[in-house]
């Protein structure tokens, strides 16, 4: 645990020195989201900087998915502004790569590994252009840099879940994006895939400063890189580090109910939150959305 | 025995050949070119998974053929109409799989209802009138050649613009639509295109049968290849080697084209359903591959 402790402030530290010359990249002020009288979250006030790693966390409807649409400029705010590189969100579409959540591609999809990743490249182009060598060597980088060149030519869905989301994250990055947005991306990954995919992201923003906005509901797998955590719950937030955020006391506040969060092994189990953010559960109903999955 | 012989000699009969051959050629070369273009929309059909709407769009098709049969216009012209009509409601209405596949669902019957009514009130030839749904070959003269090739030049044209982002689109909608690809506006785009071809298809091989031409060279091509380019191509290919083989084998008999058609694209389905099983078999067994860390 002590060790893990110390790995996120040399992080931190890192990012600090980035600060100093590089401006957000993702800035929301007095952001807040409602669907009709729901409010999902208000006030929001974050900034993402360069190479920073964001997780996003929150128990289910508290949010998290509205904040990704919003990122990507497909849900407006219903108060306050939200800009992307410093302009509205659908401008900065071409710097932004997205993972988004796992089985968004049906079955019908015939498409090869390195077809999808070439869709990041220039998918978004209209009228046909001629098949350049560099366009066909920035994929095999990509495939080689994801280590899916091993199945780059299988049809996608012939694809385990982790080889499909390396291509995912393959293709989210083919752009050279200056954000990485994931959304769930660990969902139904064996342990293993989970670690290579959070490797994947975490080389990404150390070597080119990419700053990731990590949606989970698992904190444990990117516990150990994430600088700054998002806490979304009951129309509210906490965001800071996670020993800031994840603490009972911290925690126990934006619920409004006591909450306890036990560290054990280098783990973060968080008890006690109540799962509906409005609605108030059952008391006592142990919510296991950072823990161990059954 | 010669009833056996007087069966084939009605499916398969070559005699006046040359002088036949020379009645169709209008039709061989629309032929050719309805191959094309329902080759090509069929990859999309696939991937979009829709060959109901296909279904759907031609029946309209066939009540806009049948309304201008009756009242003496461009059965091309009616058959476009039609199907432009049906296209652009499924598009805008049917954005959703579920949404999409009822409102096909409600506008097939009535369709084929409609063109039910319009042959009924029709006073000409009957063959007419079977033809806009089972297909005919001799009926392209040439003002209606000029429609259907220009129809095909159209979805041509736009197939090639839209092509990429369409195969984005299709395939992963939601990266496509975060990359800024408009993904609605595309999906409507396409439904005019599919209209259109399936307009055109209807002159030949017949409202019923026009899946033959649009979804089952794609879904033959889909089982041997996920190449981009081998893809379209192979779809292309089948789609032709059907419609001309099956121009060239009615010729001689008074059967409809249809089944000529359908039996070769079947032919094709069934050769690349073989030949795919043993592909997937072969990537089914690729050894788990190394994990690089």
């Amino acid at each position: 645990m002590a060790t893990v402790h110390r790995a996120c402030r040399d992080r931190r530290a890192r990012t600090a020195d980035g600060r100093r010359d590089t401006g957000a990249v993702i800035s929301l002020r007095g952001a807040a989201l409602s669907y009709g009288e729901r409010v999902v979250w208000q006030g929001l006030e974050l900034d993402v900087r360069p190479g920073e790693f964001l997780a996003v966390l929150g128990p289910n409807g508290s949010g998290k998915s509205s904040l990704v649409r919003a990122l990507l400029g497909r849900q407006p705010l219903s108060a306050g502004t939200l800009s992307v590189l410093g302009r509205n969100p659908r401008e900065a579409s071409g710097h932004l790569g997205y993972v988004p959540q796992q089985a968004a591609l049906t079955a019908q999809t015939m498409l090869r590994a390195r077809d999808l990743v070439r869709f990041g490249i220039d998918g978004h182009r209209f009228w046909p252009r001629p098949r350049t060598v560099a366009v066909r060597r920035r994929v095999e980088e990509i495939l080689e840099a994801v280590g899916a060149s091993a199945y780059a030519d299988v049809p996608l869905g012939l694809l385990s879940g982790g080889e499909r989301q390396r291509v995912r994250i393959g293709q989210a990055l083919a752009s050279d994006p200056r954000i990485l947005l994931c959304d769930e991306p660990l969902l139904s990954l064996d342990l293993h895939h989970q670690r290579a995919v959070t490797e994947l992201v975490d080389a990404r923003r150390r070597s080119h400063g990419t700053a990731v906005v990590f949606v989970t509901h698992e904190i444990n797998p990117v516990l150990a890189l994430v600088d700054r955590v998002l806490y979304l719950a009951r129309g509210g937030y906490r965001v800071g580090t996670p020993e800031e955020v994840l603490t009972s006391a911290s925690l126990s506040e934006l619920y409004g109910t006591e909450v306890d969060v036990v560290r054990v092994h280098g783990r973060v189990v968080v008890v006690g939150a109540p799962d509906e953010p409005i609605a108030p559960a059952p008391p006592h109903h142990i919510h296991e959305s950072d823990g161990v999955r059954p | 025995m010669t009833l056996a012989d007087g069966f084939w000699h009605q499916i398969f009969s070559f005699d006046d050949y040359g002088a036949l051959l020379a009645l169709v050629r209008n039709s061989l070369v629309v032929g050719a070119a309805l191959g094309l273009i329902g080759g090509l929309c069929g990859v999309f059909v696939i991937m979009r998974d829709l060959p109901f709407a296909v279904h759907g769009v031609s029946e309209l098709s066939f009540a806009g053929a049948s309304a201008a049969l009756l009242l003496g216009a461009n059965v091309v012209v009616g058959s476009i109409a039609g199907s432009l009509v049906a296209a652009g409601t499924i598009g805008v209405l049917g954005v959703r799989a579920r949404d999409r596949n009822s409102v096909i669902g409600i506008i097939m019957p009535f369709g084929l209802g409609l063109g039910v009514l319009f042959l009924a009130l029709y006073k000409g030839r009957a063959a007419n009138k079977f033809g806009l749904l089972t297909g005919q070959i001799v009926a392209v003269d040439t003002p209606q050649m000029s429609w259907l090739l220009g129809t095909c030049a159209v979805v041509l044209v736009a197939l090639a613009a839209i092509w990429r982002p369409l195969a984005f689109a299709s395939a992963d909608p939601d990266v496509a639509e975060a990359r800024g690809v408009p993904v609605r506006a595309l999906s409507i785009v396409f439904m005019i295109v599919l209209g259109l071809s399936v307009a055109a298809s209807v002159q030949i091989v017949g409202a019923l049968l026009v899946l033959t031409l649009v979804v089952t060279p794609a879904a033959a091509a889909a089982r041997v290849t996920a190449s981009p380019v081998l893809l379209p191509l192979l779809s292309v290919v089948f789609a032709v080697a059907s419609i001309e083989g099956g121009i060239l084998l009615a010729l001689g008999s008074s059967i409809p084209i249809s089944p000529y058609v359908t039996t070769i694209s079947f032919t094709i389905y069934l050769a690349c359903r073989l030949a795919g099983a043993y592909r997937t078999r072969r990537w089914g067994a690729r050894k788990a591959v190394p994990r690089p860390v």
